[in-house]
């Protein structure tokens, strides 16, 4: 049985697998908490499709993907705040305007030159094929944003929550925005790979949804957060060995079945709970 | 204590879309004071604490504070601000000690650790405010005039040597109005400079030692006494008021031509008793000291 268990590790691609999932995870569940609170949460998703005409010229280029992937994610995120600066569109139709043509685009250079990328791999993408290059990739980008993220999150907190306050204490707000996109952008790139561009939506949701049911306080949030996305991408992982699963399909449906865990069950404002409270204060 | 001296010179503001919000203003405010900004809404008055918060920018004239440009002072921590609504999401996981304790950002270091003096100064401004007991709070679960009390709590921890209050009063009762213009008196003793926007004219003679009055332009700007004037609050009100006097005969059974002049806009009502019907303050009444229970 165990034997049977321990079974993944011993092959060492399921062994990368797990391991880069998690620290992925990881951190895009720390923007994710970030996201959701400023109702942001489909930028992610915007970002992941923007980026496929810059993975398309990479390819074509012969340049890391990432690089590509990684300059139109900006691009997007500036094309984005320019046009919410100077129309009064609401933020959802800027998201769709941008990433809609940001794809298409990219649609256009894949169809052009079809040998040119292998599209499915952007859009489903694919942890167990995933090559030593794309790798290391993968987890520099990580690392770099689990460091700049742990040395700033407080002043991101404080940009969140009241901008214009962040800028009369002095902080420097536009140089922190800027900052969390560009993690965001590289942050997407890197799930790209692992979960692909339609589940990263979900990377950088449902950690963060969750955990905000389970808290009041902002620290405590990024913690769970990050738990979750870690423990439950490093588990899809390895449970895709046994189900012979798209990892990421397995990663977003573990996180979804603890997000309505905490639906139902968190302490404070978990369905259950808020009947019982009034419950109790109208039975008194 | 510094000796820090706002001076606004030929400010004006047009915003985007062509409006004329600010033209030609300027002042000096000296630090130790109370000082009122008073006008009717849409007066300029908000503009005026953005355009001193460097949040909109000038199209022409400028602010500058203790000799320095904005942005400076902000990072020097000088200048508080307590805008008129608080432009926040209340459902943001954060409790009312979250809030207040990020006023002292700019006084942490890198990593925005808290020492013990950070922590001390945001007890104290709680304590303040008397918000304490509700420091644990979530802060979408306070009413109205506690929130805006958080701010000011916020306001205060950031420990800026001048404060900047936008409208403080609106929306909070009269006690709670009451202790909050105690509070401020008690900062101007320590040496700040503080800057109430109000349209609440009553209570103005009595806390303010100096006003500011504006429509667009400078109306009028001095000490109380010789500034706040039923002449100059016609100016800066026009019809806006109700406008009851009583002069004279009317009032008295003797020869005495003094009257009694009382201006309202529903909220207090501001008396001027006087010669020529109050058109010179005579006596501005003085207000009681809140009883804090
Ligand atoms: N963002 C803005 N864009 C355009 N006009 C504005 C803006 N903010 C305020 N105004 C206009 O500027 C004038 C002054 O507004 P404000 O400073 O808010 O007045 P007050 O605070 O005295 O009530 C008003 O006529 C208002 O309509
Ligand atoms: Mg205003």
């Amino acid at each position: 049985m165990i034997d049977l268990l321990l079974e993944p590790f011993t092959y060492n691609y399921m062994f990368k697998a797990i391991w880069v999932c998690a620290l992925v995870g990881g951190v895009c569940a720390f923007l994710s908490s970030y996201l959701m609170l400023k109702g942001w949460s489909l930028m992610g998703d915007a970002l992941a499709h923007s980026i496929v005409p810059g993975v398309a010229l990479a390819y074509l280029l012969a340049l890391p993907y990432a690089v590509g992937a990684f300059f139109t994610g900006i691009l997007a995120a500036l094309s984005m705040a320019i046009v919410k600066q100077k129309t009064k569109l609401r933020e959802d139709a800027i998201i769709g305007l941008v990433f809609t043509t940001f794809f298409a685009i990219g649609l256009l250079i894949v169809s052009i030159n079809p040998t040119a990328v292998n599209i499915q791999a952007i859009i489903l993408g694919n942890i167990l094929a995933i090559s030593d290059y794309d790798i290391a990739q993968v987890v520099i980008i990580s690392f770099i944003c689990l460091f700049v993220l742990l040395l700033k999150w407080k002043d991101l907190v404080a940009v969140f929550f009241d901008e214009n306050h962040a800028r009369s204490i002095g902080l420097p707000v536009n140089a922190l925005k800027i900052t969390f996109f560009t993690l965001l952008s590289a942050a997407t790139v890197a799930a790209l790979q692992t979960v692909g561009a339609c589940l990263v939506i979900a990377m950088v949701v449902t950690p963060g949804a969750t955990a905000y049911l389970l808290t009041d306080r902002f620290g405590r949030l990024i913690t769970i957060s990050v738990l979750l996305g870690s423990l439950t991408s490093a588990l899809g992982a390895y449970a895709s060995y046994f189900l012979d699963a798209n990892p990421g399909g397995l990663i977003v449906t573990l996180q979804t079945l603890i997000f309505l865990a905490a639906f139902f069950f968190a302490p404070k404002y978990g369905l259950l709970k808020v009947r019982k409270t009034i419950a109790k204060k109208v039975g008194a | 204590m510094s000796n820090p001296i706002v001076t606004i010179k030929n400010l004006s503001v047009t915003y985007p879309n062509g409006h004329h919000a600010l033209e030609d203003v300027s002042v000096n405010l000296k630090s130790g004071s109370i000082c009122g900004l008073v006008g009717v809404n849409g007066a300029g008055k908000s503009t005026l604490f953005k355009a001193m918060m460097g949040f909109v920018k000038p199209t022409a004239g400028n602010v500058s504070i203790d000799g320095m440009s904005v942005r400076n002072a902000l990072k020097k921590n000088l200048v508080s601000y307590v805008p008129q609504t608080e432009e926040v999401d209340w459902d943001f996981p954060v409790l009312v000690e979250d809030v207040v304790m990020m006023g002292r950002y700019g006084h942490m270091g890198f990593l925005r650790r808290p020492s013990k003096t950070d922590h001390d100064a945001v007890a104290q401004a709680l304590e303040r405010v008397n918000m304490s007991e509700y420091k644990k709070r979530q802060i979408g679960e306070l009413s109205g005039g506690q929130r805006k009390r958080i701010f000011v709590a916020r306001a205060l921890a950031q420990g800026g040597n001048i404060i900047l209050l936008d409208e403080p009063f609106t929306g909070v009762d009269i006690k709670t109005e009451d202790s909050l213009i105690d509070l401020f008196q008690s900062l101007v003793a320590e040496g700040r400079l503080i800057l109430v926007a109000t349209h609440n004219l009553g209570s103005v003679p009595s806390f303010c030692d100096e006003v500011i009055l504006i429509n667009k332009t400078l109306l009028a700007y001095g000490s109380v006494e010789t500034t706040f004037t039923q002449d100059n609050l016609s100016k800066a009100f026009g019809g806006m008021l109700r406008h009851h006097q009583l002069i004279g005969a009317d009032l008295h059974d003797d020869e005495d031509a003094r009257g009694v002049t009382v201006l309202t806009d529903d909220e207090r009502p501001l008396v001027l008793y006087g010669e020529e019907g109050g058109k010179k303050i005579v006596r501005t009444p003085k207000r009681k000291k809140a009883d804090k229970t």
